[in-house]
Parts: C-alpha cells; structure tokens; sequence
C-alpha cells in the first residue's frame, strides 16, 4: 500500500479551477520535491490536501494509507500524520507556544487512545525539540508567532514538526524569505527527522532548498498539473534553464 | 466553501448547565410594589424601625425617577407591579446547624459545586449561601469569629450588628444614586455582611453564591463590605439561575469602605441565565457596585468575568477619596447569542497621589452586543493623579457588535491618564492553523479566547480561575457541558 496515492485531483477557489487533475505516489522514507513556476498550483496542492477550507476539490481521490483523506476533517487528517509547514504561519495573539503545542500534543495522543503528556514529559520535550532548529526558549514561551521574525517563524514550523512526528510533511515555500544561516538550520531540523518510516513533500520554486535536502524525486507542476517527473538531475537542469523551456514543451503539445 | 461565520456559530452555540429548577416550598409574598411591600419585606426580617423608614425613603424617592435609557441597550418594558419581590425557601426559622438545613438546598448547591459542609471544603473559603431572598448557610463563621472577622447574611448582621449596619448602609451608594439603585434600597433582601477588624487578614477568602430559583421574583441583593484600618480581605461572589422562559429582574447593590491602608479585592463571576439562543428569557442585570477607598493609601481591586445574563448594565466603581489611594478594575465580558452588556467602570480620583488601573476585555459572538463604558474623572484637588485605561474587544461573529464609550474629566493639570483601545477577530486563518496541528476548532477557539483574558484570569483567585476558564469556554462552545 502507498502512503500517499492522489488520483486525478481536480480542486478550484472561488469558482476557478486551479488543479487540474494531479496524479502522484509518495511512499516512506522518500523526498519529493514539487517544482513549478509561480501561480502553477504549488501551494493549493498542499493546502488541500491538509484540508484547507478556502479550497473546493470538485474531482478525484486522494488515500492517505489507505484511508480516504477527503472524508477527514483537517484535524483528523493531522492526527493521522498529516502536516504542513505554512509558507505564511498565522500570529495568534495571547496563546502561547507552550499551550498551544500542549493542546496540539494532547490531541494527538488522544487520538491514539493515549493519555496526556504529563507537564515534566513535555516540558522536556519541548526542550529536546526546540534545539534541533536552535529555538530560543523564550520564543517558545512567547505567543504563537508573534513578533517572530520570518526566520523564526520558519524554524518554528519545523519545531512543531519535530514535536507531533508527522509521517508525511509538507514544506510550502519553506525556504522563501530565509537567509542562509536560517536555511541551513532549518534544513538541518528537516534532515535530522528524516527516517525510513516517513516522506516529506517539499515544494519550493528554487533549487536552492534542494542543495540542503536532498529529494529522491522531482517534479514540475504547471497549470495544475504535474507536467515532468524525474530524479534530483531535473532540479539543477532547472535552475540552469529556468521553467521557459517546460513551459514551451507543455504549450506546443 | 466554508463559511467562517458557520463554523464559529457552531462552536459558540453552547448550554447553560446551571438552569435546573429545585423543588422546594418557597413562600412568597403578592406580586406588586407598594408602600405595603416594603413593609412586609422588612417585617418578615424583622428590621428595626430606622431601616424601614430608610427602605421607605428610597421607595418614594424611587417613585419620582425614571428608568434610565444612556446605556447602548434595548431594554423592553419592566412591568414592575408584575414582579415578587419577596420569595424564601421554607425551612425553619434561621437553621442553627447544617442539619436543619433543608437537604434539597444543600443538593442544590452541591449541584453548582459549592458544597455547604465545612469539612468538604478542601480549599479554606468560607461561603454564605443565598437563594432567592434569603440567606441558606454561612459556613466557617466560627473560625472567622475568633479574629473578629464578621460574615455573615446581610438580614442577620441587621439583627447582631445594627450599629454597623447603620453607620456604612447608604454611605457609598446613596439610595437616590440611580434608578435601581433607588428600588434596591427600597427592596433589598438578602446579600452578606463583611467586616474586618483593624489590622486584621482575613483567613480565607469569603464568597457569597447568589441562586435565584422561585419564578417571577427579582432578586434585590444587597451586601456591604467595611475593611478597617490596615486589614485585607478577598471577596468572591458568584451567581446562576434557573432557565424560564420569561425575563427576572435582578437589582443590587454592592457596598465597599476601605479605611487607612486597608485592602479590598472583590471578584465576580456573574453566570446568571443568559437566555435561549433566540434570546427568550434570562436574567436583567442591573447593579451598581462601588468602592469608597477612604483611607490614606487604600486599594480596592474589582475583577469580573461576566458571561451570563440576557442584559447586563454593571459599573463597579472606586472613589479614591484617601491620598495615595489605588483602584483596580478588571474585566472579561462574554456576550453570545441575543445578550447585551453595557458594563465598566468609574474611577473618580479626588485625594493626592492616586491611581487606578482599567483592564477590559469584551467578547463578543453571535447577535450580541457588548458596551465597554468607563469615566476617569479627576478632580481638582486629586494632584498627581494617574490612570491607565486599556480597553479590547475580540469579535467572534459578523453579526455582533463591540463599542466602546470611554469618558474622561479632568480637572488637574498634574493627572497623567492614557487610554488604548483595540479591536480583533478570530480570523479563519489562525482556525485552521490550529485545525492542521489536530485542534479542533472547538479548542481552537478556547485557547484563543482563554489566552485573550488571561490577564484578568491571572488576577482571580486560584480555585476561581480555573472554573472561570472552564466557564468561559463553556459559554462559547458547543459540545462542553
């Protein structure tokens, strides 16, 4: 069985089709990366399938081990061990990092038929995760996001990756907006928690990410459709070329 | 698409748990408000005669007023000759012990978790328990006794401590204050009676749990809190009521004197019947809560987390009369569905050196509408006189309103006062942040609102705090409860 399986997706906002029937397999210990020029459906196909509501799916299936994705809520679809690191995480004001990683923790585990974390358990939890992307400890005592400079906000994102174990992550445009030192650290957060039992989807629109997280898989999405699949070579043949030439061979056919 | 308003609607469309109905005789007296009304009432508590003559004074001074309409409220009609102004659980004649205690009172209190047994309180607080008109048990008045701390019912204190009684009744709410302020005087029933001797710490924290359960009865309570020189005491009150389809009136009058470096701190958690979720029925909340900080270097702090009541019109308030005196005022309003709240405070800065600090957080959701109204006025001879005013509102709904009507007069150059203001919302977004790390929406907005008044939960006593957490998330939730 695949972990992932999405057959002939079709997924529109407001009215405009933006996925135009997208097929792929994801299985685990494997990295894929998804590579496209701007406005091609990058980050729509991330959002939907962690359940954004913004986004209407009007065709296709999508299997999450098995399960039918599409059915779960999008907390039920976390709790199963799906997980996106947002290209623009939200601030909320007032919760605090502590709690809000509690609650999510706890859900999990309740999830699983698990008792909650007791408060030393997560502390030192928090700890032992939080040094894998260099966090300060106050950012982590801080509300959720707030005042966090886009570096930080990253960095958090892989946090909590490291904190809820997810099998399969999504890193939307994880890499825009970082310098090189925080790329580095937040690379090095993505391959410390790479393991045989699970994936990663890492959709960025510049080879530059790829240098540090090295993907098994490439593949070039264009007018919501994933026009070009090959191994790690494509990449850099893209950053050499640029999309034009995709572009071009798409269009013509 | 899913609309952001359906999935908060969902959420915020919570239960009332408090709304059973004991089954008890209750005696009441006729429906209606006369000269002979007021009699009865103070008959049946046997008052001395300067009481009545004070409870008549303010019931023709109440005559003369008219209901008052500045508040941003749409009040229907009160039918005043409609009302029971007088309704007491029949039990026998002031119980002595927790065994003459009707034990359909005591489950009854147990039900909203405030048992009356002394050794089952755990927590070192000692309760009087009021139900409609009158007061059930006070507990721990022994213990309180030996440091000459009084707590007791409001009707006994008039029957053991007259002098008291007489000296502060009346001294910082004037029957002829305000309209309800006027037929509180007039009516009042029960409520309690605190009062702590110079130099004295109180013990435990003293609460009074307010219940109203007959039908068609207002409740007028009524309670006077005296800290005398350099004593300190917390006050905790708590209210609910029963479901009914039509609306009860409740009108009271909370009484502070803080003498020289003496401290007050009265917390509320006000969950009378807010109502159904078409706005049928619940409680009209109209009280006047003030705090006379007399003495040099006093502090009175009011912290409140309102989420009950169809219509709340509420401004406890601090006159800081002593030089160097402090007043507090913290609060976290919840309004849902078809409830209004006009609520804040006034704090009337008159000796030197005085402070006082506004905190106020407004919830709003559904079709509700939520008033913060505030006046800092500084007189002239208040020198150095500071205030800080903060004042947010968190909407939840497209539908509801937030306002805010701060007034501020001053009348010394030297006063130094700021006032900040903000507005948000739950935005989609931040739902389904919290939704994709597995929180359902749900807690997510739980966590929200709770991390949006923690600065005022921080400042209620422990064992308060957390069941005004639970409360809060109660109010606006779907499924809890």
């Amino acid at each position: 069985m695949n972990m992932l399986e999405i057959k002939n997706l079709h997924a529109s906002i407001n009215g405009k089709e933006i996925l135009k029937g997208i097929n792929l397999t994801v299985n685990p210990g494997k990295v894929h990366a998804i590579m496209g020029p701007n406005g091609s459906g990058k980050s729509t196909l991330g959002s939907v399938l962690v359940g954004n509501p913004a986004f209407e799916v009007t065709e296709g299936e999508v299997l999450f081990e098995g399960k039918d994705l599409l059915e779960l809520s999008p907390e039920d679809r976390s709790r199963e061990g799906l997980f996106l690191s947002f290209q623009y995480p939200v601030e909320i004001p007032g919760v605090s990092m502590v709690n809000f990683m509690r609650a999510a923790l706890n859900e999990h585990r309740k999830y699983k038929g698990l008792e909650p974390v007791s408060a030393t358990d997560f502390l030192k939890l928090m700890r032992e995760k939080r040094a894998i992307v260099e966090l300060d400890n106050k950012l982590a005592s801080r509300s959720v996001n707030e005042g966090f400079s886009g570096g930080e906000k990253k960095r958090n994102e892989i946090f909590q990756m490291a904190m809820l174990e997810p099998k399969l992550a999504i890193l939307d445009e994880t890499d825009s907006g970082l310098d090189i030192d925080a790329l580095r650290i937040v690379a090095n957060g993505v391959n410390t928690l790479k393991s045989p039992e699970n994936a990663t989807i890492v959709i960025t629109h510049y080879q530059r990410l790829l240098d540090y997280i090295k993907p098994d898989v490439v593949h070039v999405l264009y007018k919501g459709r994933i026009v070009k699949t090959a191994g790690p070579e494509l990449a850099l043949e893209l950053e050499e070329k640029g999309y034009d030439w995709i572009k071009q061979e798409v269009d013509e056919a | 698409m899913q609309d952001s308003n359906t999935i908060i609607n969902e959420v915020t469309a919570g239960d009332y748990k408090y709304g059973f109905v004991t089954d008890i005789d209750t005696e009441t007296i006729r429906r209606g408000l006369d000269e002979n009304t007021v009699r009865i009432i103070s008959a049946k508590k046997n008052e001395p005669e300067w009481l009545l003559e004070y409870r008549l004074k303010a019931y023709r001074h109440w005559l003369t007023m008219e209901m008052p309409e500045w508040a941003h409220l749409s009040i229907p009609p009160i039918d005043y000759q409609d009302i029971i102004y007088y309704a007491a659980p029949k039990q026998k004649e002031g119980p002595k012990s927790l065994d003459e205690v009707d034990p359909e009172l005591l489950k009854t209190f147990d039900k909203l978790g405030i048992p009356l047994e002394e050794q089952k309180h755990l927590t070192g607080m000692a309760v009087d328990a009021v139900m409609d008109s009158v007061s059930v048990k006070t507990t721990f008045k022994e213990v309180l006794a030996e440091k000459g701390v009084i707590f007791c019912s409001f009707s006994e204190a008039v029957q053991h401590h007259p002098d008291l009684v007489q000296e502060y009744l009346g001294t910082v709410v004037s029957y002829r204050d305000n309209f309800f302020a006027a037929l509180n005087s007039a009516v009042f029933s029960d409520g309690s009676f605190v009062y702590i001797p110079k130099g004295i710490r109180c013990p435990m924290e003293l609460s009074t749990y307010f219940r109203i359960n007959a039908a068609n009865t207002g409740q007028f309570e009524r309670t006077l809190i005296v800290a005398d020189d350099e004593s300190y005491v917390s006050y905790l009150e708590g209210c609910t009521a029963p479901m009914r389809d039509e609306n009860q009136l409740h009108a009271a009058i909370v009484e502070i004197v803080a003498k020289e470096q003496a401290e007050v701190k009265y917390s509320t958690v006000q969950n009378w019947y807010p109502g159904d979720k078409e706005g049928k029925g619940g409680i009209y909340n109209f009280v006047t809560k003030r705090g006379l900080c007399k003495g040099y270097g006093s502090k009175i702090s009011w912290t409140q987390v309102e989420t009950g009541s169809a219509i709340t019109w509420k401004y406890p308030s601090c006159i800081l009369a002593g030089d160097n005196s402090v007043g507090k005022f913290y609060s976290v309003a919840v309004t849902n569905n078809y409830q209004q709240a006009d609520t804040g405070t006034k704090m009337i800065h008159i000796g030197k050196n005085t402070k006082s600090t506004i905190v106020s957080k407004g919830i709003s959701a559904g079709h509700s509408q939520n008033s913060y109204r505030g006046l800092v006025k500084v007189s002239p001879r208040a020198e150095n006189a500071r205030n800080h005013s903060q004042c947010d509102s968190l909407l939840l709904s497209s539908t509801c309103g937030a306002h805010t009507f701060p007034y501020v007069d001053i009348q010394n150059d030297t006063a130094v006062v700021e006032h900040e203001a903000t507005t948000s919302k739950i935005s989609e977004e931040q739902l389904f942040y919290c939704n994709q790390r597995g929180i359902s929406t749900e807690e997510a907005v739980g966590l929200i609102v709770n991390g949006y008044a923690r600065e005022v939960m921080n400042k209620l006593p422990m064992e308060f705090a957390v069941e005004a957490q639970k409360l809060l998330t109660i109010s606006l939730e779907g499924s809890v409860g």
